[in-house]
């Protein structure tokens, strides 16, 4: 008895341990090892700190993460402005069929490959593009306008890829919450904007922190938003690292950016679950 | 006109807590709540006592205003609410799932509605600390929700409520979700926490003996409209209608068909041949209309030898079926020698029935006035 529970807990195991170990431990241990070789010769390595050197002392580098987390983090609070409403609307004001189709809706988007959307998004914003043609042809502009290979692209680009990640722990969250809790608060005297303080938003926090999360790793993580939206001179660490490792043929500098975005990103994660005196625990049980 | 003279004592005693006139509900076609009418006098507790889906939560609703009749009025205190938001009606409900702020603990809990008046910090912890005394849990302020017990729980959710001194509170069935020892033990708390802090209180059960034991009236509603309203004493012995005698505590029925009127007395051809007496206590019936009759088990005496019994008005001979010990309330059935429905009988636990076995001979007997007869057809 005792050993087969031990099988079956080894076999239930194993998938989990292969990806983990294959994907993520071995690629990132080889990518630490890259990360602390530096080229002295022709086929020769030695062992130093000097790629993270290189990120610490060039300020480009610097303030492109910089920009890049904080770009990131904006991202998410709009995702998350906008998402809030709809996710209430979804989960909350509306039963059955309708709720499911509203989530369907939501979810239409992801059909499509993410390259396919942001051309679509290419084609609204661009000089010869729709809105563009638009607002010529109703006169409120005299000549074509270029909306596009600027921030604001980039974020309307990310806030729309990363729409879906926050929705549905928000609608997952929203929906456990018993109705009468929020009947409870009008009947003692709540308004709306302190029911919403008070008992929705304290409710909703586990899926809050959790969407943001993925919201935030999604949008600093992102190649292509930035890359196509933004244009060359976009500026996003990401590119940073494709190009050292793809264009300049540094591996050892793109890998110890690569970990340095693995780091930086896991202590802002960090920093804000304190401030916001969330732990992890609390959001995934 | 001359304008009578203002007396406030008496102008104020008179005016009713709580009002509601021909109120009335409709969803789409479907008519929810008809035509309700009713007063709740200052401290008294009012029910409304019906089976599952028969309006009496709608009408909770549309007081605590989280819904708007189609017609009608309620008035509280004699002024009109219709217009007033739930948020600011002077009643406070307690939900039937409680409805606790889980995100909270108890002080806040109950604090949560004088934040909301914009009391001072310090005003509010005095208050939260002076209803916790009173519902008699002083050390609870500091847990969180789900650390009490069902009791407690249901005791910081009438607190939560009484702590913003409403003039009507309204409780949807809070009882519902607790096991039954607690539930006998609440109804008692609860109507002593009633007397306590003198609030008018208006419960709504599906549950008769909740009702029955705590109230000062009860309203039976069945359909969408009230049957009956008035005292569980009332209820009990002089119900209106066939509605309220079957369904306010236990009776036996037998419909038939009136054979002999004599003043309120009322003889029974019963649909399986017997002859039963009962009471039309100045209802409407002719000879020769079909009518039921309702008698309460208690009401029927027992004896093992006809000559026991006190010469009732109907007496039926038969055997015991079978006996349902349930201690003081324990009853057995009996079938008459004659046929027809099993008759179920109080079984004293004193005297010489309370040995009584299957099988056994036994007399049975009641007073026409022990039984209610109503004009009604056999379903």
């Amino acid at each position: 008895m005792r050993t087969e529970l031990r099988l079956g807990f080894f076999l239930l195991l194993t998938p989990l341990v292969l990806w983990l170990s294959l994907l993520i431990i071995i690629p990132h241990i080889d990518m630490f090892l890259v990360s602390l070789r530096e080229r002295i010769g022709v086929g020769k390595y030695q062992l130093s700190l000097a790629n993270y050197l290189t990120f610490l002392e060039e300020p480009l580098y610097l303030w492109t993460f910089l920009r890049t987390a904080l770009m990131s983090i904006m991202a998410t609070l709009i995702t998350l402005v906008i998402a809030f409403p709809v996710s209430f609307y979804i989960a909350k004001m509306v039963k059955g069929r309708l709720q499911a189709v509203l989530f369907l809706l939501c979810l239409v988007p992801f059909w499509v490959s993410e390259l396919v959307r942001t051309f679509g998004w290419m084609i609204l914003l661009r000089e010869t593009g729709v809105i563009s043609n638009f607002l010529q042809w109703a006169g409120l502009v005299s000549g074509p306008v270029e909306m596009l290979y600027n921030d604001v692209a980039i974020m309307i680009g990310l806030v729309y890829t990363s729409m879906l990640f926050m929705v549905v722990p928000l609608v997952t969250t929203l929906e456990s919450l018993d109705d009468a809790v929020i009947e409870a608060g009008y009947d003692l005297g709540g308004s709306g904007p302190s029911i919403l303080r008070e008992i929705i938003i304290p409710h909703a926090m586990p899926g809050i922190v959790s969407g943001s999360i993925v919201v935030f790793m999604l949008s600093l993580g992102n190649y292509l938003t930035p890359r196509i939206l933004g244009g060359k001179d976009s500026l996003w660490f990401t590119e940073l690292i494709y190009s050292q490792f793809i264009v300049r043929f540094n591996w050892e500098l793109g890998a110890a950016f690569g970990f340095m975005l693995l780091i930086l990103s896991s202590v802002i994660v960090w920093g804000m679950l304190r401030l916001t005196g969330q732990t992890l625990e609390k959001t995934m049980g | 006109m001359p304008v009578p003279p203002f007396d406030f004592e008496v102008v104020f005693a008179m005016v009713p807590d709580l009002e509601c006139r021909e109120l009335t509900k409709r969803f789409g076609d479907n008519l929810a709540v008809g035509n309700v009418s009713f007063q709740v006098p200052p401290g008294s507790f009012f029910s409304i006592l019906g089976p599952s889906g028969c309006g009496k939560t709608t009408i909770m609703r549309m007081i605590a205003g989280f819904l708007a009749p189609t017609s009608g009025d309620i008035l509280i205190k004699g002024n009109t609410v219709l217009n007033v938001a739930p948020n600011k009606r002077p009643v406070n409900m307690v939900f039937q799932h409680l409805a606790l702020f889980p995100m909270m603990n108890i002080a806040d809990n109950i604090g949560y509605g004088l934040r909301r008046q914009g009391m001072p910090k310090a005003e509010i912890k005095r208050r939260v600390a002076e209803v916790l005394e009173r519902i008699g849990l002083p050390d609870v302020a500091m847990r969180r929700v789900d650390e009490l017990s069902g009791g407690q729980k249901q005791r910081i959710a009438i607190a939560r409520c009484m702590v913003l001194e409403p003039d009507v509170l309204l409780l949807d069935e809070p009882l519902g979700a607790l096991d039954l020892k607690l539930r006998e033990h609440m109804k008692i708390e609860l109507k002593a926490l009633q007397a306590d802090f003198d609030t008018t209180f208006v419960y709504i059960t599906h549950d008769q003996s909740e009702a029955l034991v705590m109230s000062d009236q009860i309203a039976v509603m069945n359909d969408g409209r009230f049957e009956q309203i008035g005292t569980a004493r009332e209820l009990y012995y002089r119900p209106e209608s066939a509605f309220v005698a079957g369904f306010v505590g236990d009776a036996n029925r037998w419909s038939g068909r009136v054979e002999r009127l004599n003043g309120v007395e009322v003889e029974l051809l019963s649909d399986s041949g017997m002859r039963i007496k009962g009471s039309g206590h100045g209802r409407n019936l002719a000879k020769g209309d079909p009518a039921v009759i309702y008698v309460r088990p208690e009401a029927i005496e027992l004896a093992r030898t006809k000559a026991d019994l006190s010469n009732p008005d109907t007496m039926i001979s038969g055997r015991v079926s079978s006996v349902l010990f349930n201690g003081a309330d324990s009853r057995i059935l009996v079938r008459a020698d004659d046929g027809g429905v099993e008759i179920e009988v109080a079984l004293p636990q004193t005297g010489d029935c309370s040995d009584m076995r299957q099988g056994d001979e036994v007399h049975l007997g009641w007073n026409a006035n022990q039984g209610n007869c109503f004009q009604g057809g056999g379903d």
